[in-house]
This record gives C-alpha cells, structure tokens and sequence, in this order.
C-alpha cells in the first residue's frame, strides 16, 4: 500500500521500533517505585523528558506526558479554565481547531464560560487583528492551533503569543495555548517566549499511538483533570507509558535530522502534475503559510468520497475531511469555516506526504488521480431523475 | 463473471452480510459499502428512550458491517448519502402524509439512493456490479434479452412490491443473490460462513422512523425545522358529512385505521378518507372501505413492454396485501394504467403502490392516486 496521509497517522520509524523494543523487553519497572527496576525506569523516562524538552525549546519540568493530542488538548484547556478564579470568564479559540479543542471549550460553556470561536479566511488563517479585537479584561484564555490538520495552514502563533505575554505583563491573567499536534516534526517549534500550553502527539511523528505531551510553562497555573496518585508534577495522575516515552523522545530525534526540503519537493511534484493535467481542481488555503506536506485538493464535479475509495481500492491511502461517529464523511467544518460550500468541501482530499515517501511513489498517486477523476467525471450523471413518483 | 469487484451494499444485517460471504466464496472480488442515510441521534425527542440500536444506520449496525467486512477480509468504506436521503427520501415522505397520502419511503430509497446514488458511487470506484440482500430475482427473457424481475422464493421475505421502480439498466447491473433462498436458509449460511450477525433480528420498520410512529416523526421533524405544527387540527366526520369529533391532524390518520379515532359509534369505525385542504377525516363502517377499482399514475413497466390493450394481471395494493385478480386497462398516456379488480379490495390507500404480477413476474406498478 502507498500511504499518503501522514497528518492521520504515521507509520513507526524502524529506530523508533528498536528504541521501543528495547524498552519492553527491558524496562519494566514503575517509574515511581524505589527499587532499582523503578530507578531504571525512571532514569529512562527522564532521559526522554530532557531531550524532548529540547526538542520543543522547552525545560524538562515542563514537560508533562499524557495519552495523546486530545488528553493534552483537555489537560490544557480544563486543567486551566476550571482553575483560574472569576465568575465571568472568557475564551476565545477558532472555529478551525481539532474537535479536541472545541468539544472542551462547548463543554465549558455548558459551565457558564463565555467563548468567542474566530474565523479564519479563504487562505485558512486566522486573523491576529480580529483576534486582538475580541480580547476582553476578563479573557483568560486562547487557544489557536498551530498548523491546521486539513489545510497544513500555519497559524500566526508567534505573533498571538506576543499579544498575549504583554497583556500578562499589564496584570491580565491570560494565557495562550497552542494545539502543535499537526505542527510538530514538521515545522520549528515555536521560539520563546511562545504559547503558554503547547499540545503534542507521538503518533504524527513516526512514533505510536498512545503518547502525548503537553508542554506547561513555569508559571501556568494548571491542575490535573483526572484523580490518582502525584505524577507528573501533579499535573497528570497515571503511571508514565514508558515505552511510548522513550520511543517519542527517539522519533523527535529523527524528526531533528530529517530533510526538510524532501516533502516540500514530493508535494510540488505531485501538485505540478496534478494541476497540470485536470482542469477544474483549486488548491484550498493558500500555497504559502502551510505545512511542506500537505496538499488539499478541490477536484470539481467529483466526490471526494468515491475518489478516496477509487484510490484505496487500487492500494493508495488518502482523506477526505473529518470523520463523524459513526466514520462516514462529513463536509469539512475547516474548509466550510474558510468559505468553501458544503458541495465544494464534500468535493476535497486531503494528500499528506511522509518522510518514506519516494518520488516514484508520488509519480504513482498522481496518474491514479488524475485517470480516476476522469473516470469519475465520466461516469457522473446528470442529476436523478426528478422526482417525478413523489 | 469479470474480474470486476462487485460493490455490496451492507447495512450489517444478516442477508447483507450473507451476500457478501457468498460472493467473497464464489470467488469474486468484493468491496463492501454501507450507506449512512439518516443520523439516528437527530431528533432526540424522538429517539427511543435507551438509545438507537440494531437499526438502519445506527452505530452498531455499522460496527457489525465493518466487523463482518474485516471476517470476509474485503475492503469496507462507509459512505454518506445523508443530504441526498433527506432530499429524495424524507422530504417526500413527510410530504406524502401531509398531503393526505400513505407513502412507501423505501420504493423511493430504492430509486433514488441504492439503485442510482449508489450504483454511481460503484461506478466511480470501478465495480462492475452491485449486489444487495433483497429479496427478489432477475431473470433474462431468453427471447427478448429483456430482464425481468420475479418474486422470490421465500414468499415472506419477496420484497419485489418495493422494487416496481428500476429500470433495465439497473436490473443488467445488479445481483440479488438471496431471491432463491429462504430466510431460513440464508441464516444457516450465515452461521457456515462464520458470520457474527448470524442470529441478528430482522429489521421490520422504515428504517428512519423504528418505532414505527410516522406521524410522531413527523411532528418532531417539523419541529426541528422550527417549522409550526398548528393549524393541522381538524373535523372526524362520517360519510354524511356528520361532524363526530376533532383531530390534532389529519397526517396521524391512513386509510383503513381503525385505532386512535377516539370517537364513540354502535359499531367499529374505520377511516375511509382524508383531506388535506380540509384536515378533515372522514370515517365509516368496514363496508365503506371496498373499492372496485383504482388508477395507478407513474407507471413503470419492468419486465415487459407497456400494456396496449387490456390484459388479466394479480395486484397488489399493499406489501402484506395478497395480489388480487384484476384487470389492467391502459390510461392516457403511458404512464396510467386503470385497475379493475374482479373482487372489491379493501383500504385501496393513496400514495401506496400498486404493483402487477404475473404469477411470479413482476410485470411493474405505479403509484395510486
């Protein structure tokens, strides 16, 4: 199988596999009990957190392990909000973000928070101005991701961060958290001093599912969401996956020396052949400000649906927009969000390219895609017949 | 057969399932479908209390297609065809009942979503053929190369009454492989393919609506569209036009109803009629209810070439109605035919169809006016 949807899911890295092995055979102890299995463990785990740290232009201690993006995204946003003093408060995010993120924040406004959800423009980015616009005295909180998981858009986090540090320097409690879920291993991580609360899952970088991070600066005044004993700093109740842990910190690793002009030129390629040949297919967002990897294409005339199926039938594996309970494919709320209609959005597929990605590989997809549309333009109807039974 | 895939439509019951293992054994190459029609969780007011299980489009129904795709080692996608089900299917629907008509919402899925949407999306994935766990045969007119369909085996399962709409390019392209089986037999199938949903209840009811409470659904559709149920009250009268009582609208009454009129007589009463310009329902004795004959409007003739001149034909009126004797007479145009029946028939409905047999050919149907 060809497998073009990295910002779904990534396969292991064969180092992140033998660092891992490793860890299962050998490191069994509990990092929290005083024999010398637990010291091990720990020893491990703490190795791991120091050049994770590294990694995110972090501190070690600040460094807080979880499950995955969305027990980071729950973490950072709960362990804050349900903390933080005051009966009115206020928290703007956007209506790009992950459900991850926006499940939590619907969720606190059940509980009486008011939240202010910013919109994003055609190119799939959110506007500072606006954003500073809607900042109130009593706004606690924002949280805008860093790079969008559909488009690959890449938010102005910097630039929010600054907004937010001189506010906190003019006595507002406010702080700024970033879902870097779709960001990290792909673009720097953000410089210092950035977002407050940074979100991170192992399995978008070549590591597997089951470990996350969240990265909580000095000074956040963040609890733990869930009761058990005083791990992580007593930010994060549950025995520490060390194996995941120590296979995330050798997939940051690797991530560290990849090159990153080799998915910046496969993307190219496969967009230059794609636009090439089909006319009527636009790129959504805009070709700067995104992700080397991602391309989201609207293929008019054709669904997205059946040209994900088109193409995993003949082995290649693609997306189209989100997944609803049940996995049956919705618009898009990013691309709707961006203004593109319900028809266009059920019209886009998603191309994430990998690192193991080869260029004979992207050759591969394009033709699948290009014969497929025009297969799939073909064999379309005219609308059904009218309803002429009713 | 071409080394084609076939496209199965799966709703993760047991003669879907059963399908696809039959294929999948036959030799063929497979690729599974289920489509997602309706969301189950929309109207939760009218959502049974314990949640929405073992129906159409629930999530455990899902889960049992894609379990069962994974046990047969096919490739399995869920596809979307919510938008295109309201537009096709529910709308019509809850238009019918408001028009004073009984609708059959699965005819309509038939024509419009899984013999036409759903042969599109094969197409578009480069399946041949499509194959569904109906109840039915197709047969080929050794003569003509025509494709007819027949009545199933199993009598009790012959779903052809909702079928009368295709057309013979769907009939060349699609595959009922459960048509010469008994239910009985298609579940021991199920157990020697090793299929988990092999003791799975058979769905009975319209599958948006699984209590079966049309006019409910309707109230809570309209709610949701915060469009106002008022106004729909109206007058039970009898056949002279006497008012006996009121209604809270005239879509909570089918013709042939006997429960719910709440109104008292010395004898039981039935609704003979209902009109939506007046609201007004009008009841009657048993007697009241027979009718002679019927038109049939949107005629679509399946197996044969359209009637010239009259010809002997059974008819059914309802699917669990036993086809009468009768007499089809061409209308004007193509797309009328009138029905005399040679015994009067009871609870002749507005918007149910009535399809034609012979004996065990389903010669086509239309809707009755």
């Amino acid at each position: 199988m060809l497998y073009f949807d990295h910002n779904a899911t990534t396969p292991v890295a064969p180092e992140v596999a033998d660092a891992m092995d490793v860890a299962l055979r050998q490191v069994f102890g509990n990092p929290s009990s005083t024999h010398r299995a637990g010291q091990h463990a720990r020893q491990s785990v703490e190795n791991a957190r120091r050049s994770i740290a590294s990694f995110l232009r972090v501190t070690p201690a600040e460094v807080v392990f979880t499950s995955g993006g969305t027990e980071s995204n729950n973490l950072a946003i709960f362990g804050l909000m349900r903390n933080l003093p005051g009966d009115r408060k206020h928290a703007v995010t956007t209506v790009i973000e992950h459900p991850a993120a926006l499940e939590p924040f619907r969720q606190l406004e059940r509980e009486g928070v008011d939240v202010t959800y910013l919109g994003a423009d055609a190119a799939g980015l959110v506007n500072v101005k606006e954003l500073e616009r809607h900042l109130r005295p009593e706004t606690v909180m924002v949280s805008v991701m860093h790079a969008n998981n559909e488009t690959g858009a890449i938010q102005p986090i910097a630039e929010i961060a600054a907004l937010v540090h001189r506010l906190r320097g003019a006595g507002q409690s406010i702080y700024f958290h970033s879902d870097g879920v779709q960001a990290v291993g792909k673009i720097e991580a953000p410089a210092q001093p950035g977002p407050d609360l940074y979100s991170a899952s192992a399995h978008k970088v070549y590591a597997p599912k089951g470990t996350g991070i969240l990265a909580v600066r000095k000074g956040v005044p963040l609890h733990g969401i869930q009761l058990g004993g005083r791990h992580e700093r007593e930010r994060r109740a549950g025995t520490e996956n060390v194996p995941g842990i120590m296979g995330l910190a050798r997939a940051l690793e690797l991530c560290a020396t990849d090159d990153p002009h080799h998915v910046a030129s496969l993307r190219d390629r496969f967009e230059t052949q794609v636009l090439s040949a089909l006319d009527e297919v636009d790129l959504n967002g805009s070709p700067a400000n995104r992700l080397a990897n991602t391309s989201n294409l609207l293929f008019r005339g054709v669904s997205g649906e059946a040209l994900l199926i088109a193409l995993d039938v003949q082995g290649m594996a693609v997306s189209t927009g989100a997944a609803c309970s049940s996995g049956a494919v919705e618009p898009s709320h990013v691309l709707l969000a961006m203004g593109r209609t319900r028809e266009e959005a059920k019209s886009s597929v998603r191309f994430s390219f990998g690192r193991y990605n080869s260029e004979q590989e992207v050759d591969q997809v394009a033709g699948a895609v290009i014969a497929s549309v025009r297969r799939l333009r073909a064999t379309r109807k005219a609308p059904a017949r009218e309803a002429q039974l009713v | 057969m071409s080394d084609l895939p076939i496209a199965v439509a799966m709703s993760g019951g047991v003669d879907s399932s059963v399908v696809a293992g039959l294929l999948r054994r036959e030799g063929h190459p497979v690729v599974g479908l289920t489509m997602q029609l309706w969301n189950q969780r929309r109207l939760p007011e009218f959502a049974p209390p314990g949640g929405v299980t073992g129906r159409c489009c629930s999530l455990d129904d899902v889960y049992d297609a894609r379990f069962v795709a994974g046990v047969l080692g096919i490739p399995y996608y869920l596809v979307n065809f919510e938008e295109r089900f309201e537009e096709q299917v529910v709308k019509p629907f809850v238009q019918d009942y408001l028009a004073g008509r009984t609708p059959i919402p699965c005819t309509l899925c038939n024509n419009f979503i899984k013999f036409d949407q759903f042969l599109e999306m094969a197409d578009g994935v480069g399946a041949g053929k499509i194959a569904t766990g109906h109840y039915a045969r197709i047969t080929v007119n050794a003569e003509t190369g025509r494709y007819e369909m027949r009545t199933s085996v199993d009598s009790n399962k012959d779903q052809t009454y909702f079928l009368f709409g295709l057309t013979q390019p769907q009939l060349a392209r699609t595959l009922f492989p459960l048509g010469g089986m008994i239910k009985t037999e298609v579940r021991e199938l199920a157990r020697d393919l090793g299929l988990p949903v092999a003791e799975k209840n058979d769905s009975q009811e319209i599958c948006f609506v699984p209590n079966g409470d049309y006019a409910g659904f309707i109230d809570a559709y309209f709610r949701e569209q915060g469009v106002s149920a008022t106004g729909t009250e109206g007058e039970i009268v009898d056949t002279s036009g006497r008012v006996l009582g009121h209604h809270a609208g005239a879509h909570h009454f089918t013709v042939g109803q006997r429960r719910g009129l709440r109104v008292a007589a010395g004898e039981p009463l039935y609704v003979i009629a209902t009109e939506p310009a007046t609201q007004r329902v009008t009841v009657g004795r048993n007697a009241d209810l027979m009718r002679q004959s019927l038109t049939a409007r949107d005629v679509n003739w399946l197996s044969v070439e359209p009637i010239r001149e009259s010809r002997r034909a059974e008819v059914k009126i309802r699917n669990k109605h036993t086809a009468a004797a009768a007499t089809l007479l061409p209308g004007a145009g193509n797309s009328r035919v009138q029905i005399e029946f040679h015994q009067p028939q009871r609870a002749v409905t507005p918007g149910q169809a009535a399809v034609f047999y012979d004996g065990d050919l389903v010669l086509g149907g239309g809707w009755i006016e």
